[in-house]
């Protein structure tokens, strides 16, 4: 009998829907974002302004659209760079081991015992703010998770028997890792990808909300939500839905991860 | 154990002297000096020597850490640039804040997340653990600080219960602790959530175990069962997750406090980051570290204690 996956299924669609929503945003916008309008100022959503104005008269649904591309173009960059980064490492120290991994895995335990919010704070206050700041930052810092993660599966798969057998037929060391282990290590590695994917947002709108992220003049969800707090009380929906994208991106792809872990535990 | 232990805190040793290495040397190699910064940029030649003089940035990059560090272990912080004061007097006070705030917001962890954890795995599929999971699933999502804005929101405009302005520890520690409350439960609502969902999973995988059908079997009620065997075992992730939540705990306090503008640690962090007062920033970048590694340590100790299988290993 096989039940369904929930958790899959609404993640899939809800996070389909969300990259659907900021593909718009990439190739349109229903008005310039940063452009003022002082007729539309603190204008109510409406059908004019589907999310309302801003009070400055920007439009907050243009604004969210831009936002969110950039939150999700910072948010992949750093998931490759950590993850490209990470599986290079982990998978060198698992299938090898000796004293170089003892060594490699301490010092990923020493940054990753650190919250990444406050580490990039500090790369970033050396840096200077600017996106490619951030996502070098965050990048850096979020590759001791991703090589712990495939370490710890490359260590389960390195003595099985068909990786000793290949090993026996003269099989290249890097040949073992890309074709023969890597692929066992895809569902791990697919969980562990949206739980990075969903800390890379949250670090990014973090930051961008103390001021300490991309800059000012860039599109972001963070700045968005700071300058809205001044205004809580009399524009809320400038908070409302930027707030949202970023609740709902997270959800869905969380959603997603729990799911493939669902399947995971499912078949094993 | 003992062997174990030794090298654990040997580890938990180097772990912050690397740390401080490099929250030293990061601010020792970036160009932009902090005397423009602080002096402004029309100072004199005389001038920046002097202040250079003073606070030690003449010196070699190892001498200049050899000094501060065994400044540092004693309490001594240096003086901030921006201020002329004893960095240990800035951060002292803001400190006490910060401490407060994720103090609370851990209580309100285990308060909040405890007994719905047991309810939800003890009546699985009832109304009350669909519920629970779906909106822990949803909290989870909510990033603190708009947790932060939302609570403000609600409870400070809405239904004004409190007003959106800090109440020091000098009004009374009731009044303190009435406002400080809200911006603790931000904190705390995204992981109160996790920590309900792992502890479900963890008595459920518990119950499926041999040892609970033989309890069972002795004539166990199923709360008997519960609470003299599967607990136990079942609190043994969730008090490391706790653990190690502490450095999530930090952080996440470090970013409410600019929501609710609380003049803590993080918003000293944030505002000296700016100004470019680096004994400052060092000081408090090493002082969060080593409560997160303490921390992590003390989760590992626990870890040790409650499962006695580790520490044979």
């Amino acid at each position: 009998m096989k039940r369904k996956n929930w958790y899959l299924t609404i993640g899939v669609i809800l996070t389909a829907l969300m990259l659907l929503y900021i593909a718009v945003g990439f190739f349109w916008t229903p008005y310039v974002p940063s452009a003022m309008s002082a007729a539309d100022r603190e204008a109510k959503p409406s059908l004019r302004h589907l999310f309302g104005c801003d009070s400055m008269g920007r439009d907050v649904f243009s604004r969210t659209l831009e936002g969110a591309g950039s939150t999700l173009t910072i948010a992949l960059a750093v998931l490759a760079v950590g993850a490209v980064c990470g599986l290079a490492v982990g998978a060198l120290c698992g299938y090898y081991g000796g004293p170089v991994d003892a060594l490699v895995m301490r010092l990923c335990d020493a940054i990753a015992a650190f919250p990444s919010v406050l580490l990039a704070l500090v790369v970033l206050a050396v840096t200077g703010p600017g996106k490619y700041n951030v996502i070098g930052a965050l990048g850096v810092l979020f590759v001791p998770s991703f090589a712990r993660l495939v370490r710890g599966e490359f260590l389960k798969y390195r003595d099985r028997d068909f990786v000793r057998s290949a090993r026996l037929m003269g099989v290249s060391g890097l040949r073992i890792i890309f074709v023969h282990i890597l692929p066992n290590t895809w569902p791990v590695l697919l969980s562990g990808l949206t739980i990075g994917f969903n800390n890379a947002v949250l670090a990014e709108a973090s930051m961008s909300y103390l001021g300490i992220g991309v800059t000012p003049t860039e599109p972001s969800l963070g700045y968005m939500l700071k300058d809205a707090q001044g205004y809580l009380f009399t524009l809320p929906w400038c908070a409302v839905f930027p707030a949202a994208v970023v609740i709902l991106l997270i959800l869905g792809v969380g959603l997603v991860g729990e799911g493939v872990r669902e399947r995971m535990g499912a078949v094993s | 154990m003992g062997k174990a232990l030794l090298k654990r805190a040997g580890l938990l040793v180097g772990t912050l002297l690397l740390v401080s290495v490099l929250a030293f040397a990061a601010f020792s190699v970036i160009p932009g000096d902090p005397t423009t910064s602080v002096l402004g940029a029309e100072a004199t030649r005389e001038e920046i020597a002097a202040f250079r003089a003073q606070h030690g940035l003449d010196l070699p990059v190892w001498q200049r850490y050899w000094s501060w560090l065994a400044a540092f272990v004693t309490g001594d912080f240096g003086r901030s640039f921006k201020f002329d004061m004893p960095v240990s007097e800035l951060v002292a006070t803001r400190a006490q804040v910060t401490l407060v705030m994720a103090a609370l917001s851990f209580a309100l962890i285990v308060a909040i997340s405890l007994p719905l954890g047991l309810i939800s795995a003890r009546r699985r599929g009832g109304v009350v653990d669909r519920l629970v999971t779906v909106l822990a699933q949803v909290t989870m999502s909510v990033p603190n600080f708009i947790m932060g804005i939302g609570l403000m929101f609600l409870f400070a405009l809405v239904l004004k219960w409190f007003r959106p302005e800090y109440v020091p520890l000098e009004d009374g520690l009731g009044a303190h602790l009435r406002f400080m409350v809200f911006p603790a439960l931000a904190v705390a609502l995204p992981k109160s959530a996790m920590t309900v969902k792992l502890l479900r999973g963890s008595i459920l995988g518990e119950l499926g175990q041999d040892y609970i059908r033989t309890a069972y079997s002795k004539g166990n009620s199923q709360s008997s069962a519960l609470r003299r065997h599967v607990l136990r075992n079942a609190m043994i992730p969730v008090v490391t997750f706790l653990a190690m939540a502490v450095g999530d705990i930090m952080a996440g306090s470090i970013v409410v406090e600019q929501v609710f503008t609380i003049p803590g640690l993080g918003r000293l962090l944030i505002t000296e980051i700016g100004h470019r007062d680096y004994p400052v920033v060092q000081a408090i970048v090493v002082l969060l570290a080593a409560v997160v590694v303490g921390c992590n340590f003390l989760a590992d100790l626990l870890y040790r204690v409650m499962d006695p299988r580790i520490a044979e290993r």
